[in-house]
């Protein structure tokens, strides 16, 4: 009975443990924020979160437009089949929409980026420990938070909602080329239901869940990292412990964004 | 007078005491090795001296600032005034050899930047690496990582230089011109050395005096000659590299024999 005690008192307060280290690692990149932005901050700071922009965004492209334009259509199929039976075809339409905006195109940017980015973050600083880099970084006067995390931080915050966006419009338009040939409807009339059926509190609802998955994903990556404790074999496992962390605490989180949302909108 | 002075500092890891009480000053100037055997805790201390760990009590003074207790700016301004060549070199990788001993000048000065290019060739000179800057640290061979590592740790001009483990790894001619390149390091810019060495060839040929740490607290400090001279037993098995009797058969049947006593009593 001790023993059961010990363990979930073992195992609460590493939860514990991990979520305060969690927050005072936002704390703190949140504070060096400033010291990366253009024209104010450090430039070298900047031309690193830039390439960390192009490896978080412009190369996530392809896949995040390829897994939205397969989910626009299995969505867009999965709710032609139901609603036809009911004469609403034209309600796929909204379905899409809707369901991209507010919903599936940050999940599925978030997912991606989880995949790649996240555990990218967790195996460079988790390399960066097992080579004592961060620890020569710290003996040379640097911040590892402000030098190593700050700049993927700004770079997913400003690059997972532009992926985002670019999610929800490859499912909306592989909606419109499921319904162009199940219907015959035209693209430009899609549009025209499409735009009518969302409203701007969709898109931004699904932007700030983008800023708050970008968030996650980064703290966890390099929380996972900057926890490396060992040799190679430690960094895999700290791979492996950032996307399925962040990929977890992103639903968690979109339950909680979501159930915010459906709340305070008027019914 | 001291640039280094340790008073009655201990360590623990997981409740385990690694240091016990250790008291050492270190003179401007001088070469300190710190001598032992794996696990007596010279690694420890060297970290505590590059104020990387925190002790769990006593004082640690760099230049009469306490850096156990002082505020994180303080500890920055501290910092600076060290150079570290770590025993795995801990070069940047994604980084040019040029840009490793530009960066502390880069962020740390307002010299130009055709200044800091001169700075850089001058480090690389010291260390013979001057035809190699453009090469990326996987592309050097372990000698010339290690005094990559010295160049970089020289960059600021410190005026205390600390190397772990400088010999590990590098074969005797190697070995041999790293300490000849301390010896010159000392004698050209009258740094204060500190040294954490098993190697005893290595201590001897580059110490003015010598602190020989077991079980975490230390057996001598004094010259290389009283050291030499000591008829400590410990430090005579040592020096004269005497095996414990681990892997004798009396050995090796008195630990069988504990263990099987262990195993009757568990149930």
């Amino acid at each position: 009975m001790a023993t059961v005690i010990e363990n979930v008192g073992r195992a609460t307060l590493y939860q514990l443990d991990y979520v305060g280290s969690l927050i005072l690692q936002l704390w703190a990149a949140v504070r060096s924020l400033g010291t990366i932005l253009p024209f104010v901050g450090n430039r070298y700071r900047w031309k690193a979160s830039m390439r960390e922009m192009l490896d978080v965004g412009v190369d996530a492209l392809p896949m995040v437009g390829l897994m939205a334009i397969c989910a626009g259509f299995i969505l867009a199929m999965q709710g032609a089949s139901e609603l036809r039976r009911f004469g609403a075809l034209h309600y796929v339409i909204d379905l899409v929409a809707v369901g991209f905006t507010r919903e599936l195109g940050p999940l599925l940017t978030a997912i991606a980026v989880s995949g790649r980015s996240g555990s990218a973050f967790s195996a460079e600083i988790g390399t960066m420990r097992v080579t004592e880099e961060i620890d020569a970084l710290r003996v040379m006067a640097f911040e590892p938070i402000e030098f190593v995390l700050a700049p993927k931080f700004l770079a997913a915050l400003i690059m997972v909602p532009c992926l985002s966006i670019l999610s929800n419009v490859c499912g909306i338009l592989a909606g419109g080329i499921f319904m162009f040939f199940s219907t015959h409807l035209g693209l430009g009339l899609y549009l025209r239901y499409v735009l009518s059926s969302i409203q701007l509190r969709d898109v931004i609802t699904g932007l700030i869940k983008s800023l708050a998955f970008a968030t996650i994903i980064v703290q966890v990556g390099c929380l996972e990292g900057f926890r490396v404790r060992g040799g190679p074999d430690a960094v895999g496992r700290s791979t492996t412990a950032a996307v399925v962390k962040s990929t977890f605490l992103v639903i968690v989180a979109d339950v909680l964004f979501t159930a915010l949302f459906y709340l305070t909108v008027k019914h | 007078m001291s640039v280094i002075s340790i008073r009655d500092l201990v360590v623990e890891y997981d409740g385990r005491r690694v240091l016990d009480g250790v008291n050492l000053e270190i003179q401007q100037g001088e070469t300190m090795v710190l001598l032992g055997g794996s696990g007596s805790g010279k690694s420890t201390l060297l970290r505590q001296i590059i104020g990387l760990d925190r002790p769990l009590s006593g004082n640690l003074f760099v230049k009469g600032t306490d850096i156990t207790r002082c505020s994180r700016a303080e500890l920055k301004r501290v910092r600076r005034s060290i150079g570290v060549a770590f025993q795995s070199a801990a070069l940047f990788n994604s980084f040019s050899l040029k840009d490793n001993i530009a960066l502390p000048l880069r962020e740390h000065t307002a010299l130009a930047p055709s200044v800091i290019d001169l700075m850089v060739w001058m480090k690389l000179a010291v260390v013979g690496l001057s035809e190699f800057g453009n090469l990326h640290p996987q592309e050097l061979s372990g000698g010339m990582k290690k005094r990559a590592a010295v160049a970089r740790a020289l960059a600021l001009d410190p005026e205390i230089l600390v190397f772990d483990e400088p010999s590990a790894g590098l074969d005797p001619i190697v070995a041999a011109e790293l300490d000849e390149l301390i010896l010159l390091l000392k004698q050209a810019f009258q740094m204060t050395v500190i040294v954490v060495t098993h190697e005893l060839a290595s201590a001897f040929r580059i110490a003015d005096r010598m602190a020989m740490l077991y079980k975490g607290a230390f057996l001598a400090v004094g010259t290389k000659e009283e050291i030499q001279k000591s008829e400590h037993p410990r430090i005579r098995q040592f020096l004269d590299r005497v095996p414990n009797k681990v892997a004798e058969a009396s050995a090796v049947e008195a630990y069988f024999e504990k263990y099987l006593q262990m195993e009757e009593v568990s149930p």
